[in-house]
């Protein structure tokens, strides 16, 4: 009984161990000197899992008394984690170890965080999805202050601790008044105990959960966090940020939504569609007045996550499917987008301003094109994969009678086509002026190249992501 | 309702105990001590500080590493002392549970230790 309850959680116990042995061989050895290595092995171990959990079987199973999921539904999410924790990692290092910040501390927090989020997306249980959910936060709060001597990355990482910490209380808060009037906090059970009606309490208890997540994936009233911490935190730990947390609080919300609260649609449904309406729109108009890579790459993240959640405001399977879908999608865009920023130098310095970019395309017209199929990409526009992550969340919008929701949906789309066509026009048709110098490493430019290549080739079949989606998304929703 | 209030009786002397030993002590130290007071002695005390000063003063944030480290074990305590309890009931599960939970505060020692963070200079 135990042992199969072990075997089910094996890659986290195996990460988990894997986090605490590189601690102690770092600090017993090199200290810092090893921290290269420990990137490349983090890596390497995160690829590793993702192709092991990916080849994992089918079926669904639960460990632990149902407080662990093991399905088609967290191995979707666990496999796009861990890749894109690997991709992060890796084309990081170059930036950190140019800039000494790469402490042997930092891969072992992110796979920590990695772990959180492993446990996020196939909690079946409020204890479990607290567990996996502040293992992330606690991760993340600390890379964010990474860089120690700098007042805006600690800005950075004492504002993410603080509304963090706001947020956890929230959703605990929630957590607590649904274990009140359900009697339980284990998801299966958390309706199944009512005979029907379904308590005010209770529904308060949802919309504190719902509030706390939305703090974790960033959308909009609960926003606010994103841009400061975006700025602040080095690049690489931005572009983490950009990336895993992102699905698994998605996964996360997707789970705790369908799996608990999957019998009645309604009460969530339109929260969710608020939140996804408030963030397309704020991401999409926020975005224009910025003027610093990054801060605009939060205002898209956001506007991004609101579309994420128009999917699961749909509230059926093929909604879940379209999140799933976008999400790959985004966190493949994001990765070679953020592999572009880390390149970003002149004189050996770090550039973060979008006008340094004019008549980049005349300097390096590979790079400036891959950076162009990106952008098209998350803008949605047609021949590239993002605007099929966009077709799948609308057409489920509308497939569940939430018409004017993809129609705010498709405006919001264009408002926000704005602001990524213009770093097009600034690379292409802006004025002559100081050029971006120095090289890109050669991890990031297979991020960058390879990312933009999926974005193209991906037309063809979106490399069969889909129909792994809708399988995921069919266990999800029953 | 006799032996639903009996159960409690060991709370209610603790309680007594408690209470009398605390009047006990401030009493005998105003009956009985010596007095000699200057402004240093009778001015509130706390520890390391100056007791009204600006709240926005800068401390060292080693202070702060300090206390950071006792709560994590002083919660580490707080666990030990209900699985020692019950520890003939916890069973294998109970025991390897506690075992484990032991060898990852470990790691975090060794680790807070070798980087230093115990050394106050």
């Amino acid at each position: 009984m135990f042992a199969t309850d072990f075997q089910i959680v094996l890659p986290e116990v195996i990460l988990a161990a894997y986090a605490m042995l590189a601690l102690l061989f770092a600090v017993y050895t090199g200290k810092d000197a090893v921290a290269g290595l420990l990137t490349w092995v983090t890596a390497g171990l995160f690829v590793l899992l993702a192709l092991w959990i990916g080849a994992g079987g089918d079926g669904a199973r639960t460990a632990f008394g149902g407080m662990v999921n093991d399905d088609p539904f967290s191995r979707f999410a666990k496999v796009t984690i861990l890749l894109s924790g690997a991709a992060v990692l890796a084309m990081g290092k170059d930036y950190m170890e140019r800039r000494d910040l790469l402490r042997f501390e930092y891969p072992v927090l992110v796979a920590l965080a990695t772990i959180g989020m492993m446990i996020m997306v196939s909690s079946g249980d409020l204890m479990t999805l607290y567990m996996g959910l502040e293992l992330q936060s606690l991760s993340l709060y600390v890379i964010a202050a990474i860089r120690r001597d700098s007042v805006k990355s600690t800005e950075a990482g004492l504002k993410y601790f603080v509304l963090g910490a706001l947020s956890s209380g929230l959703l605990l808060y929630g957590a607590s008044l649904t274990y009140g009037f359900a009697g339980t906090t284990l998801y299966s059970g958390i309706l199944s105990t009512l005979g029907g009606e379904v308590p005010l309490g209770l529904l308060f208890g949802l919309i504190f959960i719902i509030a706390g997540l939305a703090f974790k994936v960033s959308a909009v009233p609960f926003h606010m966090w994103t841009p400061d911490v975006y700025e602040g935190a080095p690049t690489p730990v931005t572009a983490f940020f950009a990336a895993a947390p992102k699905v698994a609080a998605m996964g996360l919300l997707a789970r705790v939504t369908q799996d608990a609260f999957g019998k009645i649609p309604g009460d969530w449904g339109q929260v969710l569609a608020l939140l996804a309406v408030l963030s397309m729109f704020v991401g999409a108009i926020a975005a224009i007045g910025q003027r610093d890579i990054k801060r605009l790459m939060a205002y898209s993240s956001i506007s991004h996550m609101g579309f994420a959640l128009l999917g699961l405001a749909s509230g059926t399977a093929e909604g879940v499917q379209a999140m799933l879908v976008y999400m790959a999608i985004y966190v493949t865009m994001s990765v070679g987008t953020f592999a572009f920023i880390l390149s970003m130098q002149k004189d050996g310095v770090p550039v973060t301003d979008i006008e340094s970019l004019n008549m980049y395309s005349k300097k390096e017209p590979l790079r400036a094109l891959a950076l162009l199929v990106l952008m098209f990409s998350l803008a949605g526009v047609p021949p590239m994969v993002g605007f099929f992550g966009k077709f799948y969340v609308l057409k489920a919008a509308v497939d569940a009678g939430m018409v004017w929701l993809a129609v705010l949906g498709v405006i919001a789309s264009v408002i926000g086509a704005y602001y990524y066509l213009r770093i097009v026009f600034y690379m292409y048709f802006g004025k002559e002026g100081d050029r971006l110098d120095g090289d890109i490493s050669p991890v990031q430019w297979v991020m960058l190249v390879g990312s933009a290549a999926v974005m193209v080739l991906g037309v063809v079949n979106l490399f069969g992501i889909d129909s792994l989606a809708a399988v995921a998304a069919e266990t999800l929703v029953r | 309702m006799d032996d639903l209030l009996r159960e409690y009786l060991p709370i209610l002397i603790f309680l007594v105990i408690a209470v009398g030993l605390g009047l006990v002590l401030i009493l005998s130290a105003a009956i009985l001590a010596v007095r000699n007071p200057d402004p240093e002695k009778v001015s509130a005390y706390e520890c390391g500080f100056n007791a009204f000063d600006d709240a926005r003063m800068k401390f060292d944030v080693r202070f702060y590493l300090v206390s950071i480290l006792f709560i994590i074990f002083d919660l580490e305590v707080a666990f030990l002392f209900p699985w020692a309890v019950a520890f003939k009931d916890v069973s294998m599960i109970g025991f390897w549970s506690m075992m484990v939970f032991l060898g990852v505060l470990t790691v975090g020692f060794a680790y807070e230790w070798k980087k230093g963070a115990l050394e106050w200079e």
